[in-house]
């Protein structure tokens, strides 16, 4: 096997395994349809799901094709830094929501992230959160489309319309069916066709490397090459000293403060897509060991997604080893392809079918959790709040399937959309960074400081977007032009990458927003005498699970979560 | 309450696929060629999970169309 060619050939047994999953998927969704039968069955999966489920589903809402395809190109491009995505990024933020916010999402009954911003505020930054959240929504759910037909078309040589069509056909069919329920089985199924589908091809890719020593002698190889110290690509902690000191070009602080706390906790915390999966867990208990079951799991996950671009990068550069990414039209390396093409270079036919359908569940799930996300914004925050409230059950229950189609329908066009513009994804990713760093300053304010009230976070979460923008218009990072990379209000500072100008722009949007929220909700009158138990901290009693043994309970499970990812930033430092 | 344990369909997909892996493996070479064992040890792990996933949902009393 030589590989490096782009195409893959599939044969009839790797078609079979592709059509299975696609039967069980829609069986799974057909099976589900007669339990749906109120819109909170529909919305929350009738709060019944157990807390090993929907932390398994909590987990793989996060797995989307972009986060499997980008995170091992960073891999390749950045190598074991990348981990910080993971042991810093996520691990300490899925503790904190599980431990500390959990009670009050789940505890306040409220059906949505922006549902809990009305009980919590007003009616003004509940509509600010779900408008800009539905857009995104659809916008991720396009993009995802999108980057599948292109993937299908360059390896498989299928229609990139008709793979669409075929995927979101799919989509449609089994969220309209079975609700959110059907979203979180199948993605639990896609969790388990991912662990089974990638891990043979990091034992087959480690063994072909000589395992870790030979990985980090290739590495070495690679960090020189690009004018870095030996260890720059397989230890994640020692060269963070000094941006220039490695690839990532982000110093400790930069990392901790930018990744590790704001878009780490801005993201995993007040993301609805992953927090819905927690709010459909069949108790308290079980929603608030949701992400802390899921952080074991995830920790694990850089050993699936990063060392297979690792081993790509090492492999490329490593003379006759009859593996090499492919370049793009610019000759730099096409990084996005790492798992594709190790795929093809590695798995024989069979285990190949495997793989490829893990890749496929990726983007449908990916989609799918951005659809289910959308229908319930769609009818629970807009449309019964503002175009149709009183109306029944029912009828809610049908405007959250119509709202399955219309997502559906919004994401195809905006694939298509994608397709005409080559920066309408960067454009995504910014508006991300402005929409979603900002908000965790308004949930941390609403949550644990009694006195942060609707106007604070209101102005709040405009001046945290606007200071975002500023921060993108005044900043440029290195060996770019202004423009949509920034510096189009003119440069005042380079960054030495692009992602140290992510994290210091969502580092600018949340001090922003955070002490905006604190000047005006101090210079404005409280909301009247609002009933925050449940809400706030200072307002709501103590919980003590008491009910589960006591590794059950969500202290000992995120201590443990904590130690596990300090070790392992210990062993990888 | 669901009328699915996700055990049921988790099990039946992967000791499938990995009963397909497995004859698929065994006979498309002899002697066994490196890809074809890959295969064939593959579809076992896949069988074993499948099959604990099976006799879960089968312990906990649930059935496949409650």
């Amino acid at each position: 096997m030589t590989g490096t060619a782009l195409a893959i050939h599939l044969r009839a047994v790797d078609w079979l395994i592709l059509v299975i999953y696609f039967i069980f998927v829609l069986g799974i969704g057909f099976v589900l349809k007669k339990g749906v039968k109120t819109s909170a069955d529909f919305f929350l999966a009738g709060r019944s799901i157990p807390a090993w489920v929907a932390g398994l589903a909590f987990m793989s809402a996060n797995l989307g094709a972009q986060e499997v395809i980008g995170m091992a190109a960073s891999g390749a491009k950045y190598g074991m830094i990348t981990s910080h995505f993971y042991w810093v990024g996520a691990v300490p933020a899925m503790v904190f929501l599980g431990i500390f916010m959990m009670p009050f999402y789940y505890g306040s009954r409220a059906r949505s992230v922006p549902e809990y911003l009305s009980l919590r505020f007003d009616e003004k930054t509940r509509a600010f959160n779900a408008i800009s959240f539905s857009i995104m929504t659809v916008m991720s759910s396009g993009i995802s489309m999108y980057a599948m037909g292109l993937l299908l078309q360059l390896l498989l040589g299928w229609s990139f319309d008709l793979s669409m069509l075929v995927c979101a056909g799919v989509i449609l069919a089994y969220i309209t069916f079975g609700g959110l329920t059907s979203a979180i089985y199948n993605e639990v199924l896609q969790f388990f066709f991912i662990v089974f589908g990638f891990a043979p091809l990091v034992f087959l890719g480690l063994r072909d490397v000589g395992w870790w020593p030979g990985l980090r002698a290739g590495l070495e190889h690679v960090a020189v090459l690009q004018g870095f110290a030996p260890g720059a690509f397989s230890e994640s902690w020692r060269y963070l000293g000094s941006a220039a000191a490695n690839p990532f070009g982000v110093e400790w602080f930069g990392m901790v403060m930018g990744l590790g706390f704001v878009l780490s906790f801005g993201y995993w915390c007040t993301d609805f897509l992953i927090v819905q999966r927690a709010m459909a867990a069949d108790s308290m208990s079980a929603a608030r060991r949701t992400p802390l079951i899921a952080t074991f799991p995830k920790m694990l996950f850089p050993f699936l997604v990063i060392v297979p671009g690792m081993i790509a990068i090492a492999l490329t550069r490593y003379p006759g080893s009859g593996f090499a990414l492919p370049p793009k039209p610019d000759g730099t390396l096409n990084y996005d392809l790492v798992i594709p093409i190790m795929l093809g270079h590695y798995l024989p036919n069979g285990v190949l079918g495997l793989g490829m359908t893990a890749l496929i569940a990726s983007f449908m799930s990916g989609m799918a959790g951005n659809v289910t996300a959308f229908n319930t914004v769609w009818t629970n925050d807009i449309y019964q709040p503002y175009i149709r409230p009183g109306a029944s059950d029912e009828h809610y229950l049908w405007m959250g399937r119509c709202a399955t189609v219309v997502g559906v329908a919004l994401s195809l066009l905006a694939a298509y959309l994608v397709s005409q513009f080559n920066n309408i994804m960067d454009v995504l990713q910014l508006v991300f960074a402005f929409v979603n760093a900002p908000l965790f300053a308004t949930f941390l304010l609403g949550m644990f400081w009694r006195p942060a009230n609707g106007h604070g976070a209101f102005v709040g979460l405009i001046a945290g977007t606007a200071a975002a923008a500023l921060h993108h218009g005044l900043t440029l990072p290195a060996h770019s032009i202004p423009g949509i990379k920034g510096g189009w209000l003119g440069v005042l500072h380079h960054y030495p990458s692009e992602m140290a100008q992510n994290l210091w722009t969502a580092i600018f949007a949340w001090s922003t927003c955070f002490f905006c929220t604190i000047l005006v909700s101090l210079a404005t009158r409280a909301s009247p005498a609002r009933n925050l138990v449940g809400l706030a901290y200072a307002a709501t009693p103590r919980l003590k699970d008491t009910a589960a043994s006591w590794h059950q309970r969500p202290a000992t499970l995120g201590v443990l979560a904590l130690i596990a990812a300090c070790l392992l930033n210990w062993l990888f430092w | 309450m669901s009328p699915l344990d996700i055990r049921w369909p988790l099990g039946s997909i992967f000791t499938l696929i990995g009963a397909i892996l497995a004859v698929y493996g065994a006979l498309s070479a002899w002697p066994i060629a490196a890809s074809a064992a890959i295969d064939i040890v593959w579809g076992g792990v896949l069988m074993l999970f499948g099959a604990s996933m099976l006799l879960l949902a089968h312990r906990a009393g649930a059935k496949p169309h409650g």
